[in-house]
């Protein structure tokens, strides 16, 4: 029973993570209905900053608050360089463009940093079961949620956000500046998979480091309903503990296959997700 | 030449192309260097993968993210073949990692069907990175991170001795490669790719017009299988290895990115993104030997000029490599039409 336990407390930990990718990946499809594939690349020069930052001063919190600030940087740019250019285009032409700057920054951090593992340190002592670091990532993935929640529900940005992801037209018509809005999401979307690949890095930082935690958190957000933060944030943690029991009881390897299993049997019974909405088509 | 449509059936065109272009191979093989043959050969087994994905994303507006999977079964399918049972003759082998794949495609399809968009692209991207772990569950199988190393002996006792090894292999690469793709080209050009067509551009139309989707959906997804269990098994062949590192996420998207690259939705796209894949990665290389850049730089370079290449195609040539082809060939007709000064230029296919 106790190894249940840790693989719970476990599974907590690491699914906490992954609902802050999930969160980001969110975010930016309500805003502009693309799935930025370069999430995790973004995420992952974030910390890599963050890693060079903290060499440099030796402040974990230094890093921390540079990696959050790059990675709404590099947000924002992206949108602005690479997505607006294609808002007529076909879903595929931004999948692409993204796929293709994931290629393009795991390139860089490889020639930046090297392909070879650097130590990443922890924010707080992270031995024993429910260590204090999974005690603070839980906490503050939540919080993040939390916060994204609030500024969505009962702000005027919130709304403005909503106003200009839902019905840009209107929006515009009634004064949004969508453009700035949907950069604006991009930004803080980024942000929060900043926060996630911090989190997520301890103790190597390499190239490919988050691509596996990319998969785990788009899971997350498909089964959640990729239109829904809270089931976001729910199937993250759902996943999380799932996959623990997973690599725990019938071994690492097939986490991967365990999370396609999980996501083609949830899609199989629902489609848009367990808490999204099928949307009529009409012809 | 008249103009416009050569009086030939479709299949009979394809298989004289199919053939020009194996004579063609055979010279050519014939007058580079082993290395470069073996160049030759790998442009053959990408040809076939990406022709598979070009039918599945570009024609069937399926987007695939993790086709590397299927490589991955068809190079373990013949792998294990050669080792398991090596009396079979390797095109019996081949045969059966194509099979192989197919089956994992349909099954995949099955799932697909139900997906789209950002689904299906989440549930691909996720069997690209699980399936190559699965050597590490069962090592003694599949030979754990090393992989599997076999030899295989397909030379014809007559030929033994007066042609190269990487000569012939460049030859049964490309027999099977121009084969499969007489058979796929002829697929997409008649009634079924008029079909795939109709279901990428509107399903709901498609359904009203009596095409059933799904069916249609893994069907595309297990010719596209096939094609990439072929590949697959092709590229052992040629190796003599099957290891989980080639199999890589990398390997996955430059597949779509060879499709994009090429221009999506054309068959001859496929040809010029297999290329691309080859040589970007070869050129890459030698620049990085030839300004003598450090090896975390050199590592990383073809990657990186993928990734921009990518990028730029899609802002500013989504049409890729073939469009401009396209469009070459459309100037010189009109040119020509106007010195002749006769009738009009048909224009207007899509």
């Amino acid at each position: 029973m106790n190894g249940f336990l840790t693989l719970t407390v476990n599974g907590l930990s690491t699914g906490a993570v992954y609902a802050a990718l999930g969160l980001s990946i969110v975010i930016i499809y309500r805003a502009t209905r693309v799935i930025n594939f370069a999430q995790p690349a973004l995420a992952l020069i974030s910390a890599y900053l963050a890693y060079s930052v903290n060499k440099a001063t030796g402040s974990y919190w230094l890093g921390f608050a540079v990696a959050l600030l790059a990675g709404a940087v590099l947000g924002a740019g992206t949108e602005r360089v690479l997505i607006r250019p294609l808002r007529d285009r076909t879903p595929l032409s931004a999948v692409i463009v993204t796929l293709g700057l994931l290629m393009v920054l795991q390139a860089v951090a490889g020639m930046f940093w090297t392909n070879e593992p650097q130590s990443f340190p922890y924010a707080f002592d992270f031995r024993g079961q429910f260590s204090a670091f999974s005690l603070f990532t839980v906490l503050v993935v939540l919080a993040t949620a939390a916060g994204i929640g609030l500024l969505f529900r009962y702000t005027a940005l919130g709304l403005r956000l909503r106003a200009a992801a839902f019905r840009p037209e209107v929006a515009s018509m009634l004064g949004v500046r969508v453009g700035l809005m949907l950069t604006l999401g991009w930004a803080l979307a980024a942000a929060v998979g900043a926060l996630a690949g911090v989190l997520a890095t301890p103790p190597f930082l390499f190239p490919t480091v988050l691509d596996g935690v990319f998969v785990y958190a788009l899971t997350a957000a498909v089964i959640g309903g990729l239109d829904n933060p809270l089931g976001t944030v729910a199937g993250g943690f759902a996943v999380g503990i799932g996959l623990s029991y997973v690599s725990g009881y019938l071994g690492p390897e097939l986490v991967t296959m365990a999370a396609l299993v999980i996501l083609v049997l949830v899609l199989a019974f629902r489609p848009n997700g367990l808490f999204g909405h099928a949307v009529a088509r009409r012809v | 030449m008249p103009a416009g449509r050569s009086p030939l059936p479709p299949l009979l065109r394809h298989t004289l192309l199919a053939l020009a272009a194996l004579l063609a191979i055979i010279v050519l093989t014939g007058v580079v260097d082993p290395f470069t043959n073996l160049r030759i050969a790998s442009v053959g087994y990408y040809l076939v993968a990406v022709a598979g994905l070009t039918l599945l994303t570009g024609l069937n507006g399926q987007v695939s993210l993790g086709h590397g999977a299927f490589l991955f079964i068809g190079a373990y399918t013949m792998a294990l073949l050669v080792i398991h049972v090596p009396g079979w003759p390797f095109w019996l082998d081949l045969l059966l990692a194509a099979a192989a794949s197919g089956v994992a495609g349909a099954l995949a399809g099955a799932a697909a069907a139900r997906l789209h968009g950002p689904y299906l692209a989440g549930a691909t991207l996720a069997l690209a990175v699980g399936l190559p772990a699965l050597t590490q569950r069962f090592p003694e199988l599949l030979g754990g991170s090393n992989g599997l190393a076999f030899r295989v002996n397909s030379m014809p006792a007559g030929l033994a001795g007066s042609v190269p090894t990487t000569r012939w292999q460049a030859w049964v690469v490309w027999a099977s490669v121009l084969l499969a793709l007489v058979l796929l080209a002829n697929l997409t050009r008649g009634r079924f790719g008029r079909t795939l067509r109709a279901v990428r551009d509107n399903e709901v139309s498609a359904e009203l017009a009596g095409i059933h989707i799904g069916r249609t959906k893994v069907l595309a997804f297990l010719i596209s299988a096939v094609c990439g269990g072929l590949a697959g098994g092709l590229q052992a062949f040629l190796l003599g290895t099957a290891a989980p590192g080639s199999f890589t996420l990398v390997l996955s998207l430059s597949l779509l990115a060879a499709v994009v690259l090429g221009g999506i939705g054309s068959m001859w796209g496929a040809l010029w993104g297999a290329i691309a894949l080859v040589y970007f990665q070869a050129w890459s290389e030698d620049l990085a030997h030839e300004l003598a850049l450090s090896t975390d730089i050199a590592n990383n370079l073809p990657l990186a000029v993928y990734g921009l290449i990518l990028i730029t195609v899609v802002l500013a040539f989504p049409q890729g490599i073939q469009g401009g082809v396209r469009q070459l060939g459309r100037l010189l007709r009109r040119t020509r039409a106007n010195r002749t000064a006769s009738g009009t230029a048909t224009e207007g296919e899509s």
